[in-house]
């Protein structure tokens, strides 16, 4: 065997049917990659339906994996590699596939049903008519392979022996990156441990995959990928909503407040739930509410009660919750509101990433109702995104919206996670009894950041009734005076605003401080803008690249920042959302730059816009 | 909750409960009334004045917790079961009440209101019904009887009225009881018994809105239809009334049946005998809820319909899976959290 051609770049994208287990497929491939400390970023992509009818074209599930030995910040715009299941998965895939690339064809995917179902005219097979030619076109039965394989396994039905065949794939393509099997038979084992016969057959299967590769010599040479030059530690795969999961963990232990999530199940957040769920032994209290209303006004009860409370969800329930964020703001107790993005609107695009629910995040409730929002711009970073709302609402005692997407949520990345000891400390205070020079308690009086105090059920002497209807300065009596609800209007908003002088101040990721284009991100963009701008920096052109974590309220730099561009270049996964935020603040003609197609910006969409203005 | 005083507690009055707020129910408003009760009973039931909580959404009703001198929200409209099941889940050692009216706990809150009395949380909901919306100054509620002429239905109304106990035996509450406004020592009694109750306690409160509704509950409140129109439930009691403890309930195959005492065919030991833990027997009371304009309509029955001591509480049960995690896991580490099950080194 001759030694493997060193690759520094492959994306690679695994696309079948919603049943044929393509997501496992990437997982495994995604973690067998990290582990040897390549870099890397994911993007899947999978189908609003559990199960579409089999075999047809809004079946078509996708996982891509973008690996490198160079850091990698987006999950690639084109793959050079595309795993196709069936017909209907190369006829939705292709278009994404380089020039030359190379197709691995599970042939049984492209018998007449499928090329039927995936609307091939009748008689036209693209693995046979030439029409692929201009791509490396590898054809495997796998079906027939698979049960070649299991023939010995008699106590499996033809169903479940199908059932392995994503596993053939996965050895196959494990083969062709000459990588070990050894992670994914330890994720079989502790998946299947208790069923020997799934457990071994998938390990057969597996093995088969990887041999037939080594056998049948369909390539001149395998392919290797060497590690990335990444900062020296100790480094995990994570999804996105994984971390922030963790994230909401953390700010309870380092708050020593007991975290209580309510929430209804909605896509793409329900996974928070479900991670939260098995900590139980962190002290961690998930409530799944009968709807979003009920999720985020347990999380108020559980906030009034001294826990730190959390609702989750997506952007129709953020519809939902908006009397009930009004609420916590008038009551001025903290709360964790976590929105993970996705197409809208109404039920929209349930499965696709969006950033389209910053304006509600804003404004998006009765009333003059200003309330903190920050984002979360990668997989990893949803970690400190979710400490850091969680800080701000404990400290400054007030509801936070953290907005996140589809896309981060479930991507992937490698992730040099902290030591607890290195997390700072939440301080939280409840007050439990009346300073020296106060009579009664005043649940309204403010300190110098105009925060009230928390004052929890259960505290003798301090009872008090606090509710939705304005209060009186101060003594948190109901007032109707005029005078009064301007002040606590102002009082409110200046609250909010004055958190700008606790949080760190905007900074460049990349370019010059000052120079002719600004491109101004939030959330997901992160790894494109930044892969953009660093290519265009190493061609010479002047570009700087600004990606905001606090964006209500802004960091008290950033307006003096706008100043030292000549273009503000804002790309969003919206119709245009904080450019008009940014224009209303700054009054600064800040460009927009706008995709609403479902799926991130490609990097060279992205690199091509921001051209335009250089 | 255990209804046991505990001795070393400062004796409290009804005057510890008040607040400096001014009331401001209309004058002649059934609610002076339940305040006045519950004000008279939470002294009694040994709990410290911090440790109780009192709940409301929106409505009438729902200014209650400012005249309490405990804590207390006064929340969104329809969402105080949903707060006071996420406080009561977190903090299950407070005493937790909520206050909620016809429209604010059967209309736009209905949903949190039958998902509270299914999970089973130990709080005592009060349901004050008056059968219409006084806040928003007379429409008729989901309690309004059939063709009712309001400011929203000149016509008359068209849907037909829930029956508040029917909906909570429908979601197995645990303590299910119906008491008056006009009937302070019953609606005492009835107090004490919701919070004596471990689980969730659904208290039907009959009370006039003398402004929008004047009279709506006069043939069970006034002295001289009272004894013929009421059925007070004791546990053990055979079911009589009648203002010459005449008329009785006897069953009949499936169904209820009214029965003179006097005609010499049945006696009181032919009747009906009240079981407060018989889950068939309280379905059955709950359904007699005629109209008293029909000729031969049964009684309306108070008291407690029913009550199940067995069913565990949702928070208890939440705490304990918490303690069984410990108990099989550890506590929670957070490093081995952050680490995952696969790690790798870069090394420079």
């Amino acid at each position: 065997m001759s030694t493997p051609t060193l690759l520094k770049d492959v994306v690679i994208k695994f696309a079948g049917d919603s049943g044929d287990g393509m997501q496992l497929t990437g997982s495994q491939f995604t973690n067998n990659t990290a582990l040897l400390g390549i870099d890397l970023a994911t993007f899947p992509d999978f189908p609003a339906e559990i199960r579409a009818p089999i075999g047809t074209l809004p079946g078509v599930s996708g996982f891509q994996l973008h690996f490198s030995s160079d850091r990698v910040y987006t999950p690639g715009d084109l793959c050079d590699v595309l795993v196709v299941m069936n017909a209907a998965a190369l006829k939705v895939n292709l278009k994404w596939l380089k020039p030359g690339g190379k197709i691995i064809a599970n042939q049984d995917g492209f018998d007449s049903k499928n090329l039927r179902l995936a609307n091939y005219p009748d008689g036209v097979n693209p693995l046979e008519d030439g029409s692929l030619h201009n791509y490396e076109l590898i054809t495997i039965d796998v079906t027939k392979l698979t049960r070649e394989a299991l023939k010995e396994f008699t106590t499996l039905g033809m169903k479940e022996k199908d059932r392995a065949k994503n596993m053939f794939v996965l050895g196959f393509i494990y083969w062709m990156y000459d990588r070990d099997l050894d992670s994914t038979i330890n994720f079989l084992n502790e998946k299947f441990g208790k069923r020997d016969d799934i457990l071994q057959s998938n390990i057969k299967v597996l093995q088969a995959g990887y041999n037939y590769a080594d056998t049948v010599e369909l390539f001149t040479s395998r392919y290797q990928v060497e590690k990335a030059k990444m900062e020296p530690g100790t480094y995990r795969s994570i999804m996105g909503n994984q971390a922030l999961s963790m994230g909401l963990v953390a700010a309870s232990e380092r708050s020593g407040l007991p975290l209580f999530v309510g929430t209804y199940p909605i896509t793409p957040a329900s996974d928070i739930l479900h991670d939260l769920s098995k900590l139980k032994n962190f002290g961690v209290r998930t409530f799944q509410a009968e709807d979003e209303i009920a999720g985020i006004t347990t999380a108020i009860g559980a906030a009034y009660g001294g826990s730190l409370g959390v609702t989750t969800t997506s952007g129709p329930g953020m519809a939902l919750k908006g009397e009930a964020m009004g609420l916590a703001m008038m009551l001025e107790i903290p709360l964790v509101i976590v929105n993970i993005q996705r197409g809208g609107p109404s039920t929209g695009l349930p499965t696709k990433t969006e950033q389209s629910d910053l304006l509600q995040a804003y404004y998006g409730r009765n009333g003059e109702c200003p309330i903190p929002v920050i984002s979360s711009r990668t997989p990893s970073d949803c970690f400190d995104a979710a400490f850091e709302a969680c800080r701000i609402a404990v400290q400054h005692m007030t509801p936070v919206i953290l907005l996140s997407d589809g896309y981060i949520a479930n991507g992937a990345e490698p992730w040099k996670f902290p030591q607890s000891e290195d997390l700072p400390k939440i301080d939280v205070k409840f007050k439990t009894e009346l300073g020296h020079h106060e009579d009664k308690f005043m649940p309204y009086m403010r300190d110098e950041k105009l925060v009230r105090p928390w004052v929890v059920p259960g505290t003798a002497g301090l009872e008090h009734r606090i509710g939705g209807l304005e209060k009186q300065n101060i003594t948190g009596n109901i007032s109707y005076d005029p005078e009064n609800h301007q002040l606590m209007v102002k009082l409110r908003q200046e609250k909010v605003d004055k958190i700008a002088q606790y949080i760190p101040e905007q900074k460049l990721d990349a370019g010059p401080e000052k120079g002719k284009v600004l491109v101004l991100g939030w959330g997901s963009t992160y790894g494109t803008i930044k892969s953009s701008v660093s290519e265009l920096l190493a061609q010479g052109h002047s570009v700087s690249h600004a990606h905001l974590r606090y964006l209500r309220p802004f960091p008290k730099n950033l307006g003096a920042i706008l100043k030292n561009f000549d273009t503000i270049l804002v790309p969003e996964i919206n119709n245009g959302q904080l450019v008009k935020i940014l224009r209303d603040v700054y009054l600064v003609d800040a460009k927009p730059y706008n995709k609403i197609m479902g799926t991130p910006f490609m990097k060279s969409e992205m690199t091509e816009e921001i051209k335009k203005y250089l | 909750m255990t209804d046991t005083i505990n001795n070393s507690l400062p004796k409290l009055t009804a005057k510890d409960f008040a607040t400096d707020q001014e009331v401001r129910w209309c004058p002649g408003c059934g609610d002076y009334s339940i305040l006045a009760q519950v004000q008279r009973v939470m002294p009694e039931l040994g709990i410290p004045k911090e440790d109780i909580v009192i709940i409301s959404g929106i409505g009438c009703s729902s200014r209650f917790p400012y005249y309490m001198n405990t804590y207390g929200m006064h929340s969104i409209h329809g969402r105080a079961t949903a707060i006071a099941s996420g406080l009561k889940a977190s903090r299950p050692e407070l005493s937790v009440w909520i206050v909620t009216g016809d429209g604010d706990g059967l209309s736009i809150g209905g949903n949190h209101t039958i998902h509270l009395l299914r999970r089973n949380l130990d709080v005592n909901i009060m349901l004050f019904n008056n059968q219409i919306y006084g806040l928003t100054k007379g429409q008729y509620s989901p309690t309004s009887e059939t063709n009712k002429v309001t400011k929203s239905t000149p016509s008359g109304s068209i849907d037909y009225p829930f029956n508040p106990l029917a909906l909570a035996i429908g979601a197995n509450a645990t303590f299910i009881a119906r008491t008056m406004d006009r009937d302070p020592k019953h609606m005492q009694e009835m107090l004490k018994r919701s919070h004596a109750h471990k689980g969730a306690s659904f208290l039907e409160i009959y009370q006039n809105c003398n402004i929008f509704n004047d009279g709506a509950f006069e043939p069970f409140t006034e002295k001289k239809t009272k004894a013929d129109e009421t059925l007070f439930l004791e546990q053990g009691k055979p079911l009589i009334y009648g203002a010459e403890r005449n008329k009785g309930i006897v069953i009949d195959g499936l169904r209820p049946k009214i029965v003179d005492l006097t005609e010499g065919v049945y006696t009181e030991s032919d009747l009906w005998i009240h079981d407060e833990h018989d889950f068939y027997k309280a379905q059955t009371l709950i359904r007699m809820f005629d109209d008293v304009n029909i000729e031969g309509h049964f009684p309306r029955p108070f008291g407690v319909f029913y009550q199940d001591k067995n069913k565990p509480c949702y928070e208890d049960i939440m705490a304990l899976q918490l303690e069984d995690a410990i108990a099989k896991k550890g506590k929670g580490d957070l490093d081995k959290l952050l680490r995952g099950y696969e790690v790798w080194d870069i090394v420079e």
